[in-house]
Formats: structure tokens, C-alpha cells, sequence
């Protein structure tokens, strides 16, 4: 498979070879600190002459693969400038920005074709150029287009520009210090250089499926398109939703596969229940077979062993498929030195403003950076090599945009000063590299505010965070009384309780004098939290400090504060996990920071529904007054976060503040209220009880705990006349966003399959142009710059965002209604639309994330609920759904 | 920067049926409305008619004519999705008592004159739609409850998929019977519709179900094969009632599924049948209402 291709790459970019096997290598200025005089590497290893393959990917039609490839023999007597692993869009800008400053540098991928991840999108996916506003700057060229376009005017510059391109070299280590890195490959071989570039992505490396004699049997480790296999013995390993979903695919009859699925355990724990039904499903009916418990063991030709818990067997086998999961990226560049933020799944590498990692020599450019957009990674890779070459006066790509956002303050200061004032300024941001800013920068904006203007209003939904960078606040604390006010000095933050609770804001903020203030969205927040430790435990610090005060009365003293913050810590809780379990003993208080949760009663052998409490609340009060005797089980209603108060410090505090003792009686007073009416009903209600026990876990399950405005539809007033989705459809572009009929019903109350709006909606983390926002009045909504990847998609747990490009447009309802024009109101039929369309047009289109976005805009409101004839649709917020549903009472 | 100051827009999560709409606004504007009518009429005098040729009588045709009309347009509010403060439950609260209400207000402008010319006819089509819309509304209040139970959280589509899901195991079944039963079995599997026409889902949903046929003769069959007679290879007469009885029981649970999803599709026609009068009498009514009017003025 060695393929003896012209090595012009290196002819281009590098001095001839002088004898020996020694090479000088570019004597350019600007190289020279780098890439200074002749540089001698001797290998005794044999296989280092092999591999270096000029591989084409053209059997997949992109064209790719036509930058150079080196040429065995020659490249083994060198060091390389900077090695770049990853031929991602990071890793090829900068490799085509080496090839053009002449630095002399080797490109790693590890498949056979540029660009894996793009690669991979289905054919003919519109790829977006988001940020619009953000300036390109690379060596390669990039517009919106096509997934074919965009990979073949890579290729093609890449070619043209003389990147030098290694395929098939899997990087599986990185060793050495700057100047002198010995990377590993996969087949044996060491490349060394004298920096290294790691521009690989998030997506981690599939497991290998290690067994002897796998060179003998094609193995793969993915599958692009079953419908490209036929009429093999294919087996597949691994039980995971993509092991099934794939064995699924080749088993469709018409294709004439056998297709054998092995599963190590006993059950499919790993797999969506769907898929696992569907998997029987397709045994029941003989299309295809598996085997759980079993191990393969070994491979021959056309054979593999396997251990059953009866002894071993063997499988007829053309073809092995293994999905056995995915090793991070993250445990890769944590092997070659790199650390992390933290330890979150989430956190980034520490990087310098010059995307330096914290072993020196090592660069980190892209996604895996935290960059995930194109733009970005193409900049970066321009830039990071600029950096390497030591141009210092490099202006980054985002300046622009930043001195447009800085520009029209008072003072007449540069970006660079006005970034640290922020830094030296705002507590929050006294860690962050300049690199963190300036990308913080770019989502955040610069306001500026009079005085007395509203900043936030009490009530509004809101999640974005404030940081006073010149000026002062002045917090309402008192609703009744707008003249009590407690001033926020320069450099602090407010908002930090709708960011982190996702609840609407506890109070209104004004600006106490003309102030300047940031505005950072919420994603921008996370991602700073996520890569700055020190932002995240500030930002907890002053929300733990705000959420005591808020429930306690402003009148607490600081030094009171002081002294149960010391003693508090943060806790975490899955859906479902119980925060307190009724009879066992403790006096810890738990303030809900996040989510919400339910409180249960075991009330003969049944757990009765007593309450549900919501972010900014807190629970465990009772047990004060009782001897620490839990007398209700709390459990989290949704993925909880509670501050967790000592009851030791809690009731020191009580002891010493009357006023506070005498608010928390009062609610010790009505929960014990409720749950002595429930105590009182059980004999004569059992039926009544009966349902109330359920109701938490409808809550729980339906995700309605978490939501913040929810659809709902009183089945005992449905006329099923889809209404609702027809005036969803037409108001929306002729897509309706709700499925009726779909999803669980529950005492009558059907929760169908639209969006709840959610306190901490999961869609909203992985957005990469952060297209998903919630609006004041609490709707989350997607924004026109979706680049339609369908992360949220796959995000949502209730399956309430479709992936869909808006119909034609329709002859209007007096055509219809007269004349029996187009399809009539709703969501048109794809039979009509493929007429219309007439076969082409529809695919070159954008597929774009649509969801219930509440009407926003439309006056009125939601055109669900107004279009039902008969008032079955309402819609409500979790409190309201336990007055719907009839089990109010108790919780009023 | 200005920033408006705004109080949240508030979404009312007010659950009320379309009949207890705003507290039952309309019954009551229905009612008043009635009421005013009735003492138009009462306080009319008998000469020289008391019909729609007298002062009265002619406010009271107005009147109904008006309402007649704006009934009506509730086809054409329910289809026109606009935006605006409309809600379609008020629109069809309204559309119920004043409906009703209109009938009260025509007799009362007829005068209680009734003939075989179009002026009954008009009145009588009134009534027809109005008694049609009562059935609706009836229906509107009482099944969807039903339904709900039903429907146990399944979609139609689901109770379809249901039904097939027996079929596979049910052929798989079959195959080891006699071949007359096997073809019974076929045929329940090929010939039995689930859905038929409004007609036949609301009348007999179950008559002539291959399925249904099926496991009666199943069933019957396994009564007459008795008990074991003990003579005969007792394994393979084991095998056989076993395989009859796995059938029967995939037959029943096909016949339990259809009997779900025909139940489904039989509200559902129940919930629809009474548009099918209603909303051609409408169109009847308001075309006899053309010629009454035209006609009185013809006449006049």
C-alpha cells in the first residue's frame, strides 16, 4: 500500500538533503529561532521507511488527498518546525499557513483523507460560515457551500500551497519538550519536531477491538452506509445504541446480509430501550440474530471465536463491525502533558493568549480548544503558527469586531486597555488569559446604562450575567418598596441567579449612576466557568452569598454570612436521587440552587406527593424542630444543585437572630400543615391517594419539574382535531413544532411532544453558533444563525426539536376554501411539497433546528392554545400543573 | 440604550371547557338575549300580525339574520390563523348558546306561523342545524373522555402498529396447523380492515372481522377436540393443542388490539358524523335565509 508520490512538498519548503542523510533546513528570518541549522535524526528503525502513503480518498468522490505526501527515505532524517496532528480545519489552515511562511512542518491525520469530521457529514450538508461578522483570516479559503465544495477548495488550496500531508498516522504519543518531540505513530514510526500542534477535535479515538488474528478479518469501526454492504457474514460487537443501530441497517433485507450482534453482558444496559425492542423485534422476525454474554475471543479467516457462558463457539464472518465506544480526546492530550481547566467532562486546556499549553512547545487550536465553529478553528491555525514563527504584532482576527464594541464608550481608551480594566477591574475575571477575554468578549456586549435606567427587571426571565465595569447598582430588594436598595460597587456582578437557576429575576436592578456594564450570555458564562476554575467558584461563592440573603432576609449581617458560607458546600443530585430520606436522621438544610425537587410522605407502603419545591427555596428545615427526625423524603425532580448548610450553623443562627427564626417557623408551620392533612385523608381517600402517589414521578419523568412554561392537554376536552398543530404549522413557516398525539398521559392531562421551555434547557449547551437564547418572557428560542448541526436534537430529552427545511410557500385560504388550491392550512403533506418542488431544490436547502418557540412575536400568543375550540390546550407552568390536574390542594 | 421597562405578559392558564367558558359569559348573553327578545315580542301588539311583518318582528329578523351569518364565519375564524387576541374556545362558546339562542329568537319573529312555503323552510333547515349542533356539542363533552381511556396513551398510528405487531408470530404460528385453519388465520391477517367507512365505524365497527371469524372458529375447535382421549401419540396431539392454543391466544390479543383501534376510530367518527349534517344544513339554511329575505321584500 506504499505509494511512491513526488515529494514536491518538501523540494518546496526545505533545502535539498546534503549527503549523509543531513538536511538544512529553511535559513528564512523569520524560521530561523525555530528552525535553525542542519538537524541530523538517525533511526534505526527500519519501519520508519514505511507508511508514508500518498493516499487518495477519491473512492468517496470528495477529492481529497492530493496535498503531498512524503517520500520514504527521505523524511526520516529530519526534524520537523512543528508537527500539526489533525487535519481538521484548525490543523490545515495552519498547515497551509506553514507551507506559505516556508516553516517546515509535516501534517498528521489519522484517516486517509483531509477533514475526517467534515468528511463525515452526510452528503451534500450545507456547511455555514458562522460568526457572519467575524473576519476570515487564513490561507484557505472558506465560504457557506456545500460539504463537496467546501472539501474540495481545501484540497485543492492545500495542493496548491504545498502542505506537506502524512495519512493514516494515528499520533499515540507525543514525549520530549520544545525543540525536540518525538511523536509515536500508530504503525511504529517516530516523527520528531520542534513544536507540536494538536488540532484534533472532540470527537476521541473509537476502541480498538484487540484480539489476535484481527488483521485477518476487515474490521471496522464505523459505517457511513450500510446500504454500500451486501451479502456478507457480518458480525457486529457491541451492544451500544451504535452497534444496534448499525446491525439494524445491514440487516434490512434487500440486502442480503446475515448479521450476528454480540453483547458482552447479559442485558443491553447501554442502549435505548427503543433500540433494544427493535433489535428483538427484528430476531422475532428472523432477519438477524445476537447473542448476549458472549466475548469474541479470536480471528481467522472468515471465522471468529467466541466465548459463550456454555463454552466456545465460532461465527461464520466476512466482516466484523466493532462499536465499542470511544476513548476521549481528552485522555490523549492529558497523556502528552496537556492539563485541563478542571476535572468537569466539560473543561478545556489552560491555554496562553498565544494557545500554548502548559507544556511548553505544545499548542492546543480548535474545537478541542473550546472552538467549534470553522471560522474560528481557521483562524487559529493561521494564527498559532504566526505565534510560533514569533510575530508579535499578530493583531488577533476578532479585533474589529472588538473595537466596534468598545468604540462607542466614553473615554476613548484601545481595546487592549479597556480588556484590562476588566481584568484588573471585575473580580471574576482576574485569572483569565487575554485569549479568554477577547472570546468572552466576542459573545459579551459593552452596555452602557443612565442613571436609574432598569438593568433588570423583577419577574423578567432572564440568564444573562452583568459585571459593573464603570459605575454602580442599586438592587431593589424590597418589591413592595422600590426605595430600599442595596448599591453593587464597581467590579461585582449581579444576574448570577438566573443564570445559574434558570428561574425568573428575584429583583430589579438600575443603574445608580451612568455606569458601563457587560452583559455576558449565558452560554459565554458557561464556557467561561468551564475553562476558568477561578470564574466558577467566584460566580458559586456570590450565588451561594445572594441565595442565603434572598431567603433569609436582607437584614442578615455580613458577618453572619461570612461564617455559614465557610460551612457550606455545594452538592449535586441526579434526577430521581433523594436528597433526604424520611426517617433517617440529619439536620442539614438544602437550598435548591438549580432544578427542583419533590417531597414524598410513605404513607402505607405508598410514597404520597406532598410538595414540589423550586430553585430558591430551600428543604430540611423540619428536622430542627423534631430532633432530626426527616420526617418526607425530598427527591430531585431534575438534575439538582444545592447548597448544603450545616444544621449545626444554621441553628446557631437561629439562635441568635429572632426574626429568622420566626420566618422559618412559619414554614416549618405550613409544610407540617400539609403533611398532616395528607395524614388525616389516608384512610378515608385511598383511591384519591393512590393518585397522588404518582404525580411525582409523572413530574419527574415528563421533565414538567423543569419546565418553565409546558403544553398541556386536558384529554377529558380533546376532540383530537389537531388544531393546535395546524395553527402551530401556520404560524411557523409551515412546520408545526408539536406532535398531539404523541407522548404520556397521566389522570387525563396529556403532555404532548413540545417544548417545555426549561429551566436549564439541555438544548442550549452544546450550540456552536449559540443560536439557541431565552427571551424575557421565558421562551427559549432558536435564532436564524442555526448552522442546523443537530446537537440540540440529540441534546433535548423529550424530543421536542426537529431538524427541517421550511415548506414552499401556499396558495393562500381564500384559493383554498373557494377553489381547492394547495393543501389547505397546516402542515402541508411531503407529497405536496415534493410536487411542488418538483423533485429538485428541496436538498440543496438548509435543515435547520425548528422548536416550539411560545409565538414569540406573534401577538396574542401562542397560537396552540388559542386555536383549541374547546380549551383542552392550556399551557403551565409546574405549579399550575398540580392545580390542573387537580392535586392542588395540598400544595397551595 | 433604552430599555423599556415591561410586566411580563401573562399567559392564562385558565381550565375551563369551552362550555363554562369565562364562567359561562355566553350562556348568560345567551340567555339575556333570549330574555330581551321575548319581551319584544310579548310587548308587540297581535295586529295587524305577529310575525316578521311587524316592527318587532322585523328587529327580531335582523337580529337573527345577523347572528345566523356570524355563526357561520366560525368555519372561517377556526381555518384563519391570525395572529390577535382571538381564542377559538370563546368563539366556540359563543357559537353554542347564541346558536341556540337563535333558533328562540326565529320562532319568535315567525310568530309562531308555520305553512309549506320557503319561510318554514328556512326555519325548519334553522332548526335542523341547530339540533345537529347540539349533537356536537354533546358529543364534544362526552367523548373524549372515553377516548382518553382508550386510548391508554397510545396515537392511532401506535394501535395500528399494535395490530401488525401480532401478525409476524401469528403467521409463525399458523404454519403448523391444518391448512384450512392456516388459511383462516391468513385471511384474518389479510383481509381484516380496521377502519371502514364514518358509517360503518359508528354502526358495527366488528361485523364481518376475519379476525373475530378466526377466533371463533378456534375456539370452537378446541372445545370439540375435548380432552386428551389418551390413546393416540401423546406428544404430537400435545404439540398440535399447544400450537392451537398459541394461536388462539395470539388471535384474542389481535381481536383485543383491533377492538382498541376500532374503538378509537368509532369516537373519533363521533366526534366528526355530526358535521356531516351540520354543516350542509348550514349552507342550506343560509341559502333558504337568502331567498326568505329576498323574497319578503319581493313581496312586500
Amino acid at each position: 500500500m506504499q505509494d511512491q508520490g513526488q515529494d514536491q512538498g518538501l523540494a518546496g519548503t526545505a533545502a535539498a538533503p546534503d549527503g549523509d542523510g543531513k538536511r538544512t533546513l529553511p535559513a528564512a528570518e523569520s524560521v530561523k529561532k525555530i528552525v535553525a541549522g542542519p538537524r541530523v535524526w538517525q533511526s534505526p528503525d527500519p519501519r520508519a521507511v514505511r507508511g508514508f502513503i500518498r493516499q487518495g480518498a477519491a473512492r468517496r468522490g470528495a477529492g481529497l488527498g492530493r496535498p503531498k505526501a512524503s517520500r520514504p527515505g527521505e523524511t526520516m532524517f529530519r526534524r520537523y518546525g512543528v508537527a500539526i496532528v489533525g487535519s481538521g480545519p484548525a490543523g490545515l489552515s495552519a498547515a497551509a499557513r506553514a507551507a506559505v511562511r516556508g516553516l517546515d512542518h509535516v501534517l498528521l491525520e489519522k484517516t486517509d483523507h483531509l477533514s475526517d469530521t467534515i468528511f463525515k457529514y452526510q452528503r451534500g450538508k450545507h456547511v455555514m460560515a458562522t460568526p457572519v461578522q467575524l473576519v476570515l483570516r487564513s490561507d484557505l479559503a472558506f465560504d457557506a457551500g456545500r460539504r463537496e465544495a467546501v472539501l474540495e477548495r481545501w484540497a485543492e488550496t492545500s495542493e496548491g500551497r504545498q502542505v506537506h500531508v502524512r495519512f493514516r498516522a494515528e499520533v499515540v504519543s507525543i514525549e520530549g519538550g520544545r525543540g525536540a518531540f518525538q511523536l509515536r505513530l500508530a504503525d511504529g514510526d517516530v516523527i520528531e519536531a520542534e513544536t507540536v500542534v494538536l488540532a484534533i477535535g472532540t470527537a476521541g479515538n473509537p476502541n480498538r477491538l484487540a484480539i489476535p488474528g484481527a488483521e485477518t478479518v476487515r474490521i471496522d469501526y464505523q459505517l457511513d452506509d450500510p446500504r454500500d454492504i451486501t451479502g456478507e457474514d457480518i458480525v457486529v460487537v457491541g451492544g451500544g445504541d451504535a452497534g444496534i443501530e448499525n446491525a439494524l441497517g445491514l440487516a434490512e433485507p434487500d440486502l442480503g446480509n446475515k448479521v450476528m450482534l454480540l453483547q458482552r453482558d447479559m442485558q443491553f444496559t447501554r442502549a435505548k430501550p427503543d433500540n433494544v425492542a427493535l433489535l428483538e423485534a427484528a430476531r422475532a422476525e428472523g432477519r438477524l440474530d445476537f447473542m448476549t454474554g458472549v466475548r469474541p475471543v479470536s480471528l481467522a479467516p472468515r471465522e471468529m471465536t467466541v466465548e459463550t457462558r456454555d463454552g466456545p463457539g465460532t461465527l461464520v464472518c466476512d466482516r466484523v463491525i466493532a462499536r465499542l465506544g470511544a476513548t476521549p480526546a481528552r485522555r490523549f492530550v492529558e497523556s502528552c502533558g496537556v492539563s485541563f481547566a478542571s476535572a468537569d467532562k466539560e473543561a478545556f486546556p489552560v491555554l496562553t493568549s498565544e494557545f500554548e499549553s502548559s507544556t511548553p512547545g505544545v499548542y492546543v487550536i480548535g474545537a478541542l480548544a473550546g472552538y467549534p465553529l470553522i471560522k474560528h478553528c481557521l483562524n487559529q491555525g493561521y494564527d498559532v503558527i504566526e505565534r510560533i514563527l514569533g510575530n508579535q504584532e499578530l493583531r488577533p482576527a476578532d479585533e474589529p469586531i472588538l473595537v466596534e464594541k468598545f468604540g462607542g464608550l466614553p473615554g476613548r481608551r484601545s481595546v487592549d486597555e479597556w480588556l484590562e480594566r476588566m481584568r484588573t477591574g471585575i473580580g471574576i475575571f482576574n485569572d483569565l488569559t487575554s485569549l479568554q477575554l477577547r472570546e468572552f468578549m466576542l459573545e459579551s456586549d459593552v452596555r452602557v446604562f443612565s442613571r436609574g435606567e432598569a438593568v433588570i427587571v423583577r419577574n423578567d426571565m432572564g440568564s444573562s450575567l452583568f459585571a459593573i465595569l464603570d459605575g454602580s447598582a442599586a438592587v431593589e430588594v424590597n418589591a413592595a418598596d422600590p426605595s430600599i436598595t442595596v448599591t453593587l460597587p464597581e467590579g461585582d456582578i449581579f444576574g448570577e441567579i438566573g443564570l445559574i437557576s434558570g428561574r425568573r429575576r428575584g429583583a430589579t436592578v438600575r443603574a445608580a449612576e451612568d455606569s458601563i456594564l457587560i452583559e455576558a450570555p449565558r452560554s459565554a458564562v458557561l464556557k467561561l466557568m468551564a475553562t476558568a476554575p477561578a470564574v466558577k467558584r467566584r460566580i458559586d461563592a456570590v450565588t451561594a452569598e445572594r441565595m442565603i440573603k434572598q431567603i433569609f432576609g436582607g437584614t442578615i449581617s455580613q458577618a453572619d454570612i461570612s461564617t455559614i458560607l465557610a460551612q457550606c458546600r455545594l452538592q449535586s443530585f441526579k434526577a430521581g436521587e433523594c436528597l433526604i430520606r424520611e426517617g433517617e436522621s440529619g439536620f442539614d438544610i438544602f437550598i435548591i440552587r438549580s432544578g427542583s425537587v419533590v417531597a414524598e410522605k410513605l404513607i402505607a407502603g405508598k410514597e404520597v406527593f406532598l410538595s414540589y419545591v423550586p430553585a430558591g427555596s430551600y428543604v430540611g428545615e423540619m428536622a430542627l424542630f423534631d430532633d432530626g427526625h426527616r420526617s418526607a423524603t425530598v427527591r430531585a425532580a431534575v438534575a439538582v444543585e444545592a447548597i448544603v448548610l450545616p444544621g449545626d450553623a444554621f441553628r446557631a443562627l437561629l439562635d441568635d437572630r429572632p426574626d429568622i427564626l420566626r420566618s422559618v417557623q412559619e414554614q416549618v408551620y405550613s409544610r407540617r400543615q400539609i403533611n398532616g392533612f395528607i395524614e388525616a385523608q389516608k384512610s378515608s381517600f385511598g383511591s384519591v391517594a393512590d393518585m397522588y402517589s404518582s404525580v411525582a414521578d409523572f413530574l419527574v419523568e415528563q421533565g414538567i419539574g423543569e419546565a418553565t412554561d409546558a403544553l398541556l392537554i386536558d384529554e377529558t376536552l380533546c376532540i383530537g382535531c389537531d388544531h393546535c398543530e395546524t395553527a402551530c404549522a401556520e404560524t411557523h413557516d409551515g412546520i408545526s413544532r408539536l406532535d398531539r398525539e404523541a407522548g404520556r398521559t397521566y389522570a387525563h392531562i396529556h403532555v404532548p411532544t413540545s417544548c417545555r421551555h426549561c429551566e436549564n434547557p439541555q438544548c442550549m449547551k452544546e450550540c456552536p453558533p449559540n443560536a439557541i437564547h431565552r427571551a424575557p418572557d421565558g421562551e427559549v428560542f432558536i435564532d436564524e444563525t442555526c448552522i442546523g448541526c443537530g446537537a440540540c436534537q440529540r441534546n433535548c430529552p423529550y424530543g421536542v426539536i426537529q431538524m427541517e427545511t421550511p415548506p414552499p410557500k401556499k396558495p393562500g385560504l381564500v384559493s383554498w376554501l373557494l377553489f381547492g388550491m394547495g393543501p389547505g392550512p397546516g402542515q402541508p403533506p411531503d407529497s405536496w411539497i415534493e410536487k411542488t418542488l418538483g423533485g429538485g431544490g428541496s436538498k440543496e436547502k438548509v435543515k435547520q433546528a425548528v422548536k416550539c418557540d411560545m409565538c414569540r412575536g406573534v401577538d396574542g400568543g401562542p397560537a396552540c392554545v388559542r386555536a383549541c375550540p374547546t380549551g383542552a390546550a392550556i399551557r403551565v407552568s409546574p405549579e399550575d400543573y398540580l392545580k390542573v390536574s387537580g392535586m392542588g390542594r395540598a400544595t397551595d | 440604550m433604552v430599555r423599556v421597562d415591561h410586566t411580563t405578559r401573562r399567559r392564562s392558564a385558565v381550565h375551563e371547557s369551552f362550555l363554562k367558558h369565562g364562567g359561562f359569559r355566553y350562556l348568560k348573553l345567551a340567555l339575556l338575549l333570549t330574555a330581551v327578545c321575548l319581551g319584544i315580542y310579548a310587548g308587540s301588539s297581535a295586529s295587524p300580525v305577529r310575525n316578521g311583518g311587524s316592527a318587532a318582528g322585523y328587529f327580531l329578523g335582523i337580529l337573527a339574520t345577523v347572528l345566523v351569518v356570524w355563526l357561520a364565519f366560525l368555519g372561517i375564524r377556526k381555518r384563519a390563523i391570525t395572529g390577535g387576541r382571538w381564542s377559538l374556545k370563546a368563539w366556540t362558546s359563543a357559537h353554542v348558546y347564541l346558536g341556540v339562542a337563535v333558533l328562540a329568537i326565529s320562532l319568535l319573529h315567525s310568530g309562531f306561523q308555520f305553512g309549506l312555503n320557503l319561510h318554514t323552510l328556512t326555519i325548519v333547515l334553522l332548526g335542523l342545524t341547530v339540533l345537529s349542533g347540539v349533537i356536537g356539542a354533546v358529543a364534544y363533552s362526552v367523548i373524549p373522555r372515553r377516548m382518553s381511556d382508550n386510548r391508554g396513551q397510545l396515537s392511532g398510528e401506535q394501535m395500528i402498529e399494535a395490530v401488525q405487531a401480532v401478525d409476524a408470530p401469528l403467521r409463525q404460528a399458523a404454519r403448523r396447523l391444518s391448512e384450512a385453519d392456516a388459511l383462516l388465520v391468513s385471511s384474518a391477517i389479510e383481509d381484516t380492515e380496521i377502519v371502514r367507512g364514518v358509517f360503518g365505524r359508528i354502526l358495527a365497527p366488528d361485523r364481518n372481522c376475519p379476525t373475530a371469524r378466526a377466533l371463533a372458529m378456534m375456539r370452537r375447535q378446541s372445545v370439540r377436540a375435548g380432552p386428551l382421549d389418551g390413546i393416540e401419540d401423546k406428544d404430537e396431539d400435545d404439540s398440535e393443542r399447544a400450537v392451537r392454543e398459541r394461536v388462539t391466544l395470539l388471535l384474542e390479543r389481535r381481536s383485543a388490539m383491533l377492538g382498541r383501534a376500532r374503538r378509537h376510530a368509532r369516537y373519533r367518527a363521533l366526534l366528526e358524523v355530526w358535521l356531516y349534517a351540520h354543516t350542509p344544513l348550514t349552507f342550506g339554511l343560509l341559502g333558504a335565509l337568502v331567498g326568505h329575505v329576498v323574497s319578503v321584500f319581493y313581496m312586500w
